[in-house]
């Protein structure tokens, strides 16, 4: 029922151009966050200094591009009362704006955690695993935001299945680092830096998985935060 | 070793939260008039088409839908108000109670009185305010000033209006604004004691602040009454409501939770009218 054209032909034309604004920001917003993910990663890879300052100078750009965004939303909810489909895109925009910001931040602690390894010297041989799931984090993002602009919510299954994997990496992830602390105390320091960084990366999935649990609702009108990966199958192809 | 101590749990039953409306359903409420494979007909012209509907009781339904899609029709057969049109025909049944109010021999007077209504445009008689209330009960040969002061109180007190007018209950109704002359008419429906009361377009005419009192009022009413209103205003169908019906030329096209109609409708045209894609 619900297609990619599903928020236009209102009678109203001002309306269309509303919710279409509003969809078309966030999602500038989507690849806003998508850059500065990478460019964290890739300041942590190549120890660039440089790079990490403009992802912490550029996290300030996507806060305002959250409370910009998010008034818009509420201007249209008081100015149109939109109901059915239009609400649950409104409904679903303001939610991943949450998440997006989110994971904004969760970009700049990569970046700080990318100038406290540059400091301590030479970086540790476990920061490769920052470039393995960090490949994988950023492809989930790029799904998520992907089925957003496509309504796609198969897509979204995907990206659910996606964090399982990326979940599973990153518990992997952590005990090689555990055992490379364990064989040399000196690298704890920074060894602990390349975990945090993981960390965010974990985190930035979460929020990716969020963004797809949002299409379904958007799609489906089912709220699917916080059921499991079998139930969320179950309720996209319930055959409604 | 000793045991952990016991936490005095003041945790709501989670269970229980998010029995909101939306949880409601047709199927588990009480029905109140019921609506069998119903057609009306203008002459030859079909204006419903195998209407299928049951009532709850004590809740407030809507009917929306674009112009001319019947649902003021409808709305006027459940007092048989049609039958002052002339050419027009009936087929099926309508139940009030579990019997057929189009069955031969119903009193009609009587089922209006069973099944009051309230028109857009306020239409107090030319009296004063007392008498618009009194009428109903005078014209049923009630006339001890006991009895008719304690209803006429009553029934002002019901529609939100005797603070305003009790002081002036022998000037004439016409002299009131038109959002207290609707109040006066509900009075007046109310002071019979109807089971249903059915309201077309009630607040049209009415300015926004009037129109608020409209809806706190028929907020009030569904704890005796049930009520149902025809609407143009979606967004009041939508605040006053228990229960939507959308129809569109003649045909009942979805009749759900009021809650689930406006978040996630079943079809695509309702969705499309609500969302305004309707043209």
């Amino acid at each position: 029922m619900v297609d990619k054209d599903i928020h236009s032909h209102h009678i109203s034309q001002q309306f269309n151009a509303e919710l279409d604004d509003v969809k078309t920001r966030m999602l500038e917003m989507g690849g806003m966050v998508e850059r500065q993910v990478a460019d964290a990663i890739n300041a942590v890879m190549n120890a660039d200094g440089g790079l990490a300052e403009r992802v912490l100078k550029g996290d300030a750009h996507i806060n305002q591009m959250e409370v910009l965004i998010d008034e818009e939303c509420a201007l249209i909810l008081a100015r149109r009362h939109p109901a059915a489909g239009d609400l649950r895109l409104v409904l679903a925009i303001t939610r991943a704006l949450h998440d997006l910001e989110r994971m904004g931040d969760e970009a700049t602690k990569i970046a700080e955690h990318a100038i406290r390894l540059i400091d301590h010297g030479e970086m540790p041989r476990c920061v490769v695993e920052i470039r393995h799931l960090g490949t994988h984090v950023c492809a989930m993002m790029r799904d998520a935001l992907d089925c957003f602009a496509r309504l796609d919510v198969e897509q979204a299954l995907r990206v659910a299945q996606e964090d399982k994997a990326v979940d599973m990496e990153y518990a992997t992830a952590m005990r090689t680092l555990v055992t490379y602390m364990m064989e040399d105390a000196r690298s704890i320091s920074s060894v602990l830096n390349i975990m945090w960084g993981l960390r965010s990366l974990e985190r930035i999935g979460d929020h990716a998985l969020n963004i797809a649990e949002h299409v379904v609702y958007m799609v489906k009108g089912q709220d699917v935060r916080h059921v499991g990966l079998s139930e969320l199958e179950a309720r996209i192809h319930d055959g409604n | 070793m000793s045991e952990a101590p016991t936490v005095k749990s003041h945790a709501m039953d989670i269970s229980q939260l998010g029995r909101s409306q939306a949880q409601r359903s047709l199927e588990s409420e009480e029905v109140c008039l019921s609506v069998q494979k119903l057609k009306l007909f203008y002459n030859t012209k079909q204006a419903l088409f195998d209407v299928d509907m049951n009532i709850p009781r004590k809740r407030v339904t809507a009917f929306i839908g674009p112009s001319g899609c019947g649902k003021s029709t409808l709305l006027r057969c459940f007092n048989r108000m049609n039958d002052l049109v002339d050419d027009v025909r009936i087929e099926g049944q309508i139940l009030l109670d579990n019997a057929n109010i189009y069955e031969k021999g119903v009193d009609v007077a009587g089922l209006r009185r069973r099944v009051g209504m309230v028109f857009q445009k306020p239409n107090p008689f030319p009296k004063t305010i007392y008498e618009n209330v009194a009428y109903g009960l005078r014209i049923q040969g009630i006339n001890k000033k006991r009895i008719l002061d304690e209803v006429v109180e009553r029934s002002l007190r019901s529609a939100a209006l005797w603070d305003e007018v009790k002081d002036r209950l022998h000037e004439n109704a016409l002299g009131m604004s038109g959002g207290q002359q609707q109040r006066l008419v509900i009075a007046r429906t109310i002071a019979v004691e109807p089971e249903v009361v059915l309201l077309d377009e009630p607040a049209s005419a009415l300015d926004p602040i009037s129109t608020l009192k409209i809806e706190e009022l028929i907020y009030e009413l569904k704890s005796k009454y049930t009520l149902v209103i025809v609407t143009h205003n979606m967004q009041q169908a939508a605040r006053v409501s228990d229960y939507t019906a959308f129809m569109y030329m003649g045909k009942l096209i979805e009749f759900d939770s009021t809650d689930r109609l406006f978040t996630n409708p079943m079809q695509r045209q309702t969705e499309d009218y609500i969302t305004g894609r309707y043209g």
